[in-house]
């Protein structure tokens, strides 16, 4: 009967064989794409389909007009749900069920019918519809699950009401509480939403494609169907930066909480 | 205390997403609903033709199967990452489950179809060591290739959404089982899974939501040649197929029907899970 | 129920060393706390103790058995945590009845056994209910039914009252000896509460950057502490550098009667150790009494049925006496005092 003292804090066989075999699963067809992506037909291997990809200025207008949009999306989301989530825990925590619904609720309404129902609904004005930022609003919205979710975490581990009290003590406007105590509290959570809006505006086709917008993933699309090899690389130079991004703002954002805590 | 200027903007944003969200629902009821005379329950009757029927089965069949995966698979995971051990690739695979959850259409089908494609390179390396893959009966245009392809984003999302379950679980727990003179396993069986039931149940209802929806990935890697629901709705707007548009939005309609009712069921079960987590 | 024999145990984390061979026996049936300041190695120690940790090096030995290798399941330990430690999905009778199921008792025998504990801790009516509706008392008192259900040889609590309020504390802590007392197990308690400690232990052992630095019974620690640390840890207390002279130690320019000199050689630096409760404070140095020190009022703190004057003597060391908050009344901040107490009274420790 006589166990032995285990470390259950160490990975263990099962713990390094789960990793391993994700690891695995994730890997491989991102280093399958990439190999594909260097490919130039025979047996010939080199960088042909990345300079084609250098050389269209397509590429670089629907990635300008991606970025555009996820701007333009974060903007929207810091002018109207910060604020909105703010007040909401201040002043009306009743209505958070409400908000939690709101906030997934995109995440399971299926885009496909949305885009139908948004197409029919809105048929006008010419300048909203004609505009590639009308995108904005079903982006919003697409963005919104991920960006609520990390603004309620941020949120919570902070004690907001407090926060709030102790700068109306000293004479502050709820303005200037907003801006100059709550925000800059919430920067980790703001600068994971902004990470992620840019991964969903990048990654959205749907809403794009039918309404006629040339993003960058339209672009992707596009050219999968000519140059398939552009397309690998595009897949995985993308996905690759949009990872680089994130993971470099996390361990900058690490750094500075270890030297803000003084350790 | 309560300053107007906070209702004006809580206000504006739910006045927003009725807008933007809820509108174009209500909009889709009522053309699913009436035809050129008024009020009609003719399209909702199409959907009882063989296409839709079929369309509907491979659409669960597929979400089942792709909860499934993800959150036997995600929540394996999300477990492992939680150890001391494992920290130092925690930043990596949270920076990469936020970018893998929102990877999908047509990236996600091409990376898989250069892997596992009938010329993909793996398929390719198998057959070079004598496993031919679809010689055996596999292949990644059916529903278990979707699932496969799936898992690529419903595990990030699954390891995204049940972290904080598992960051919730006490330490003390496990280490009173043992001096209890509980094994593993009995710890597992009779607290550690208890505990996580209604999250893991909240997790796998948001991961069938997510799979029931999703479109762009199956289209670009089965142009539509599997009958799914999401297919099918795009197939109607297009007007690839003989359907009236109204039967879109019947079809339409009867998705978001059914997202919702998940939604509310998901929710209202992780709330229960957030009480025995947060106070005891 | 067993005597517990902790001999050579070491053990240090990432480079630091948290535990240097310590040795430490334990009777059979005794209650003793191991007290310190956080980081001195108490929990590390206990946590070894409960077969959590695994040891660097030493042994130790459980009713003459070796159980350093052991897992925990199998060592026979009940353990009190210090909050949030009963199973949420479970009532409060299927946390208690826990140990014997998972031992495999039929189901009969779980249920008097948890009923017996629950009436032992005065929860029996609670039974139905689940952790998130008791109150953090209430909560510790299910643990301690909980972790004694399976009639462990040894009952380990890692600070188990640090959760509660005071007046709460208070209560569990008579609680807790008297259960102790009534079962008889052998219990370790890790506190950092120095009151906690000298009330309910039969011994304190007081640890420091993971050594021990005494073990004895409470007013021994309180009359006799080893060391600088114990004293200045274990209640209030006078602290003063001096050199030992025939009568006393010379403190700056004064001199401190005592007659604890002839233990230790004359012209050696020694502490000085004066509590408050043996200073007595006049404000004139005549009628007969014992040689004094003059001093200067610098703080009066009124604590209820005693208040606590803080003095300076011999330049800007501090003394603190305490009297009847009625005596009291006669002082203020900046009088001229005079300090006195018997000879026996200070203790001196050798730097």
């Amino acid at each position: 009967m006589d166990r032995q003292i285990v470390n259950n804090d160490r990975l263990g066989i099962g713990g390094v064989a789960v990793l391993g075999l994700a690891g695995m699963f994730f890997a491989v067809p991102m280093l399958m794409t990439a190999a594909f992506s260097l490919w130039e037909g025979g047996t010939h291997y080199g960088f042909a389909a990345f300079r084609i990809l250098l050389q269209s200025p397509q590429l670089l207008e629907a990635m300008a007009l991606s970025i555009e949009l996820s701007l333009a999306t974060v903007a929207a989301l810091v002018l109207l749900l910060v604020p909105a989530m703010i007040f909401m825990h201040l002043y009306a925590p009743k209505l958070k069920p409400a908000f939690d619904f709101i906030a997934s609720l995109p995440f399971v309404v299926p885009a496909i019918a949305l885009v139908a129902g948004l197409s029919n609904l809105v048929t006008g004005p010419e300048w909203l519809i004609g505009t590639p930022f009308y995108l904005v609003i079903p982006y919003f919205f697409l963005a919104l699950p991920f960006v609520y979710r990390s603004l309620d975490i941020g949120i919570a581990a902070i004690d907001l009401p407090v926060l709030t009290e102790a700068g109306q003590s000293l004479g502050a406007g709820m303005g200037q509480i907003i801006v100059m105590v709550v925000l800059p509290s919430l920067r980790a959570s703001l600068v994971g939403s902004a990470l992620l809006t840019l991964a969903v505006v990048f990654g959205e086709f749907t809403f794009a494609n039918v309404l006629l917008f040339h993003t960058y993933a339209v672009f992707l699309n596009q050219i999968g169907q000519h140059e398939a090899n552009a397309a690998a690389a595009l897949s995985v130079a993308s996905f690759l930066l949009t990872w680089g991004a994130m993971l470099g703002v996390l361990l900058l954002g690490r750094a500075k909480a270890a030297k803000t805590e003084g350790r | 205390m309560k300053a107007p200027i906070a209702w004006l903007w809580i206000g504006a944003f739910l006045a927003f997403s009725a807008a933007f969200m809820v509108a174009p629902a209500a909009m889709l009821a009522v053309q699913a609903f009436s035809d050129d005379d008024g009020f009609t329950l003719q399209y909702f009757a199409e959907l009882g033709q063989y296409r839709y029927t079929t369309a509907f089965q491979h659409s669960l069949i597929l979400s089942v199967a792709s909860a499934t995966v993800g959150v036997v698979a995600g929540g394996l995971l999300a477990y492992v990452l939680q150890k001391p051990a494992a920290g130092r690739f925690r930043a990596l695979v949270t920076s990469f489950s936020a970018v893998a959850a929102n990877f999908g259409g047509v990236p996600l089908a091409f990376s898989f179809i250069a892997t596992l494609g009938t010329l993909g390179l793996l398929t390719t390396l198998l057959k070079s060591i004598g496993v031919d893959l679809y010689g055996l009966g596999f292949s990644l245009f059916s529903i278990t290739g979707l699932t496969l392809v799936y898992a690529y984003f419903q595990i990030p999302l699954m390891v995204i959404v049940f972290t904080p379950a598992i960051e919730g679980m006490r330490p003390a727990w496990r280490e009173a089982a043992a001096t209890m003179g509980a094994s593993n396993w009995q710890y597992w069986r009779l607290v550690g899974l208890p505990v996580l039931a209604p999250s893991l149940l909240a997790s796998w209802i948001l991961l069938f939501g997510n799979a029931f929806s999703a479109y762009a990935t199956a289209y670009a890697l089965t142009s539509g040649n599997i009958m799914l629901v999401t297919t099918e709705i795009s197939a109607v707007l297009s007007g690839n197929v003989t359907s009236e548009p109204q039967v879109g939005a019947a079809l339409s309609l009867g998705m978001i029907v059914v997202m919702v009712l998940v939604l509310i069921a998901s929710q209202m079960i992780g709330r229960r899970a957030a009480r025995w987590t947060v106070k005891s | 129920m067993a005597a517990i024999d902790i001999a050579g145990v070491s053990k240090s984390f990432a480079g630091r060393q948290v535990l240097a061979e310590l040795d430490l026996a334990i009777a059979n049936g005794e209650l003793i706390c191991l007290l310190g300041p956080s980081g001195c190695g108490k929990t590390t120690l206990l946590r070894i103790l409960a077969g959590f940790i695994a040891a660097d090096a030493g042994s130790i030995r459980v009713a003459g058995q070796d159980v350093t290798k052991m897992a925990a399941s199998a060592r026979r330990m009940g353990m009190v945590f210090q909050s949030y430690s009963l199973f949420p999905n479970m009532t409060v009778l299927d946390n208690v009845r826990f140990g014997p199921r998972v031992a495999g008792r039929p189901k009969a025998e779980q249920l008097a056994r948890a009923g017996e504990l629950l009436e032992l801790v005065g929860l029996s009516s609670h039974a139905g209910k689940y952790p998130h509706q008791l109150s953090g008392g209430q909560q510790q008192r299910v643990a301690l039914a909980r972790a004694l259900a399976m009639q462990p040889q040894v009952l380990l609590l890692d600070e188990p009252l640090s959760a509660l309020d005071a007046k709460v504390r208070l209560q569990l802590r008579e609680e807790i000896r008297r259960i102790q007392r009534e079962t008889g197990v052998t219990t370790v308690l890790v506190t950092h509460d120095q009151e906690e400690a000298l009330s309910i232990a039969d011994r304190v052992a007081v640890m420091h950057d993971g050594r021990l630095l005494q073990i004895a019974r409470p007013a021994t620690i309180y009359r006799q502490p080893a060391d600088g640390f114990v004293a200045r840890f274990i209640g209030a207390g006078a602290v003063l550098d001096g050199i030992t002279e025939p009568g006393g130690v010379r403190v700056g320019e004064v001199l401190f009667p005592t007659d604890a000199v002839t233990t230790v050689n004359a012209g050696s630096r020694v502490e000085l150790f004066l509590r408050p409760e043996h200073v007595r404070v006049a404000a004139d140095a005549g009628d007969g009494m014992k040689p004094t020190v003059a001093a200067e009022v610098r703080e009066v703190t009124f604590l209820g049925a005693q208040t606590r004057l803080r003095m300076a003597v011999a330049g800007d060391n501090a003394l603190w006496a305490d009297m009847a908050s009625e005596q009291a009344e006669a002082f203020k901040p900046g009088d001229a005092v005079y300090a006195s107490w018997e000879l026996g009274a200070p203790r001196l420790m050798p730097v």
